[in-house]
Order: C-alpha cells, then structure tokens, then sequence
C-alpha cells in the first residue's frame, strides 16, 4: 500500500528516478517493486525503519549494485546500462557522505579533503590549496586542516567527510545516516549544513536515515520505506498526519505495531520451561 | 567453506580460488602503468614493505649465515673440504636460502601489514569511499603495494645474503679456524653471474607471490574484526605455499636449462 499523501509527488524534474525496482540477497527480497523520486534542488528524505534497505538503496543509486528488475535512473542515466568509465564518469558529480565518514586515514583533513581534486583535477597547487580551505572554511573546520584525521571527534570527522564530498561541487548529495552518534551541537551543525547547502549552492541532497525529528525540520519531501516499498510519500507534516498504521508506528516511534517489537520466535513459555532447557 | 566439505568441494573451492586470484592479478597488472605515474605512492610503500623490514631480514641473515657456516664445516670436514666453506654458505645462501627465507620473512612481516591495513579499509568503508569519488581503489591502494613489494623482496634479498655471508665468515674463519684466503677466493672463483641471477629472479617472484597474495586477500577481506583476521593469517599461509612451490618450480627450470 502507498499512502501518497502529496499529489505533488509525481516527477516533474527528477535528477534521481527509481522505477519499479526489484533486488535481493540470498533468496530475500529487500526491495520488490519501489518506485522513488529526488526532484533537482530539493533535500529529500528516505526514513524507514533499520533493515528496510536504505544503505542498499544508495548503493543501487550509486551503482555498486544493480537492481534485478526495474531501473534507476541518475541525472537521466540509467545506471545498470553504464560501464565502470561511464560510472565513474557520473560519480564525479555525486558526492557522498558515509555513515562513519570513511576518510582515509593514511591522509591529513587537508589531504582528504583534497584528494577527489588531486585524483580528477590538474589544479595548480595554490588553487587547490584555497579550494580546501574554503571548503574546509564551510564546514567550520579551516583550523583543523593540519590534524590528523585520528584527532577528530566523531562530528568532526563528519564535517570533515561532508567537505570531501563537496570539494567536487556535486550536482547530487547523498547522505547515509548522517545523524548517527553525534550529540546535540553536532547533530545541529550537520543540519544547518544541509540545510545551507542545499540553499547557497544549489545542491539536490538525498539524506537516508530514520531521525524523524531533525530530518523533518529541513527536507522538502520524504519517501517512508516498509516491506521492501514506499508506504507514504510527502511532506514530513503530511506524512504526521498519515493514518497508516505503519506510518504511523514510524513517524511517531511506537514499540509495537505492523513492524513488530519481538522476532517472531517459538512459544516462549515452552521455550523457557520446556524439556529441551 | 568448512573444513568438513567434501573433498570435491574443497578442491573446487581451491581452483576457483586460483581463478580469482589470476583475474585480480590482471585487474592489478593493467593498472601498474597509470599507478606509476604517481611516483611518491610507491616510494612510500617501499618504505613501508622494505625498509621497515630492514632490521629483521639482517638479523635473520645473520644468524643463517652462522648455522650455515657451522653446518657446512661439520659436513665439509668428514671430506677434507673445509677450505670450500665459502662457496657452500654462498652459494646457499644467493640461490637458495637467502631469496626463501627473505620471502617467508617478507610475508609474515610487510606481507600481513599490507594484509590487515588493506582489510582495514575495506572495513571502515576507505574503499567504498574512493569508489564512490570515482578513484579506482586497485590503482591507488593495490598496485602501489604490489609493485613496492616486488622492488623491495629483491633488495632485501640481496641484504640478506650479504649479511649471510659475513656471518658465515665470522663462524668460519673467526671461530672454526678457516683459512680467510681461500674462504673469499674459492667464493669469488665459483660463484658466478648466473648463480646470482637465479637467486634474482628467485625473489623477483617470490616477491610478486607474496605482495600478490597480501594485496588479494587484504582487498577481499571480509569488513569485520574476524575477517580482517583471516585475511592476515590466510596471506601468510599462502604466501609459503606459493613461495615453497615457486622454489620447487624454478630450481627445476634452472637445473634444467
């Protein structure tokens, strides 16, 4: 079932377009039949509970894994129809913010932040240098450029990634649950950043996570996934206001519900007295 | 797959194995040009592989040399050849012992760095994050430590035998009583170029096995503790094997020729 609570959902210029995607792993479907749409300026949301396949979701946008059936489309692309060059040639406009940052740790915040230059660039050195150092400068971490990436705290090295994955200038901006393991300063700093990003330079943002509350106080339009589909699409207000159950148990964080609390598990009374124990 | 599989299966498994590694061996091998454009990656790794190996290898060297030289004696002396000691520890140590062991050593020490550092990455998410920036991760991270590898095991190697002949050197003429001056000229006289280039081409090998064996089972780790784990003892074990078997295969064909 599609609770679409925004007729303003449909298309109208998509820089991602998913259709009718099917994928699974080891005879278990993640995904049957999802159909999902990023609009070009907009931050979009994709919630859903843990194992409803939102890190898989950004792989097959990304391309490092390819649907069974169905197609995604990125920037008009489709994405299983590209090889490695073609691919790579795309995901130079992307940029990506992994769930624990994923710098190198080899390099310096400098280095890593201007290692996508130096890797698809001939910049000369003083121009790369100030590109760094703007970007780092966005994220508030211009006086941290010299430190080690093992010297940063958890939402610094998140900060330090999302410069990374501007230093590009991405058309899209994909981010894997950027809100996990920060504390309250953190959190918001990374907020105000997608936010401002989105804003100041244009950026369509894609933010995979299940924060309700801090998602919902910047995203345009989010997509609630369940069983392998999306269950409701719109506004975060409108899908508040959404009846289904599901949505329900979702954006209002209830234990128990169509995503049930327990595994489902033999008789626990038998379990627990039986003569097996 | 378990150790409980059928005999088939495992045997199977091991062919699929030797498979992929071929085709990660050409993945590495096409991207050797364009790496090499990046000069200071693979200094750095032959820092890394080789001259943090430095210590260890002329330890070992040493004291190979000196069990040589008391071995070679013992032996020589029941035929009145004392005087050849030079040319036995030499000879045994530039074609032989001194390219094996550099390799063993290589692959315990460099070989599961580059093994754990590698699965590491792959752990955290490094490899994915330079996928996803459009940066082939074989060219940045595989083929600077492959080729590091392949330069270092040949220097090493020829540390290794000199420091192996200075021991045997001490053993012999300092404490067993060879004559200096037929230790060094029956070794000048009979140890040729060709005995040196087999020992060259010995650990140019072994050195390509071992980096080789490293760099795949460090890429294809899985991303956990455990994983990572294995990965380092897998790329000791098959390293030997590799290097034990490669030794067989190229005495062989040198005796032969």
């Amino acid at each position: 079932m599609t609770e679409s609570t925004t007729p303003a959902a449909v298309a109208v210029d998509p820089i991602v377009d998913v259709r009718g995607v099917s994928y699974g792993v080891g005879g278990r479907m993640i995904f049957s039949g999802l159909d999902l749409q990023a609009q070009r300026g907009e931050i979009t949301a994709v919630m859903g509970p843990s194992g409803t396949g939102k890190t898989t979701l950004l792989r097959l946008l990304m391309g490092a894994i390819a649907p069974a059936s169905g197609r995604v489309a990125v920037f008009g692309e489709d994405i299983s129809a590209l090889d490695r060059r073609g691919l790579y040639a795309l995901r130079r406009r992307v940029g990506m913010l992994f769930q624990n940052g994923a710098l190198l740790t080899d390099l310096s915040v400098f280095e890593n932040v201007a290692f996508p230059l130096r890797e698809h660039t001939r910049l000369p050195e003083p121009l790369l240098r100030r590109l760094v150092l703007m970007k780092l400068q966005a994220v508030g971490l211009r006086g941290a450029a010299e430190l080690n990436t093992a010297a940063l705290s958890g939402g610094m090295a998140r900060r330090v990634a999302l410069a990374r994955a501007i230093v590009m200038d991405p058309e899209l901006l994909i981010y894997d649950e950027p809100f996990v393991g920060l504390d309250p300063i953190s959190l918001g700093v990374i907020l105000r950043l997608i936010q401002s990003l989105n804003a100041t330079l244009g950026i369509t943002s894609i933010v995979v996570t299940h924060d309700v509350d801090e998602i919902s106080r910047v995203a345009h339009r989010s997509f609630l996934l369940a069983g392998g589909k999306v269950v409701a699409t719109g506004s975060p207000a409108q899908l508040r206001a959404t009846a289904a159950p599901v949505v329900n148990q979702f954006m209002n964080g209830l234990p128990d519900g169509p995503v049930p609390f327990h595994v489902p598990a033999s008789d626990y009374r038998e379990q627990l007295l039986g003569a097996d124990w | 797959m378990s150790a409980a599989a059928p005999y088939h299966l495992r045997l199977a498994d091991t062919f699929l194995k030797v498979g992929r590694v071929a085709m990660f061996l050409v993945r590495t091998g096409s991207q050797c040009l364009p790496a090499l454009r990046r000069p200071r990656l693979l200094i750095a790794q032959i820092y890394n592989a080789g001259a943090r190996s430095l210590i260890i290898v002329m330890l070992c060297g040493l004291f190979v040399g000196m069990v040589l030289a008391l071995q070679g004696y013992d032996l020589l002396q029941r035929f009145g050849s004392e005087s050849a000691l030079g040319v036995a520890a030499a000879l045994g140590l530039v074609k032989e012992l001194g390219p094996v062991i550099t390799a063993l050593l290589f692959a315990g020490r460099a070989g599961t760095s580059l093994a754990s550092e590698i699965g590491l990455m792959r752990a955290t998410d490094q490899l994915s994050a330079m996928e996803m920036m459009a940066v082939d991760p074989v060219r940045h991270v595989v083929v600077p430590r492959f080729l590091g590898g392949i330069i270092a095991v040949p220097l090493l190697t020829a540390i290794f035998d000199a420091i192996g002949i200075f021991g045997a050197q001490m053993i012999g003429v300092g404490l067993l009583g060879v004559e200096s001056g037929s230790f060094w000229s029956q070794m000048q006289s009979a140890v040729t170029t060709a005995d040196i280039r087999e020992g060259l081409v010995k650990s140019l090998c072994f050195g390509a096995a071992c980096s080789l064996m490293a760099v795949y089972e460090g890429f294809h780790a899985e991303p956990t503790a455990e994983g990572v784990g294995l990965a380092t003892t897998r790329t000791v074990v098959s390293s030997a094997i590799l290097t034990l078997l490669l030794d067989y295969m190229l005495t062989a064909a040198f005796l032969g020729s």
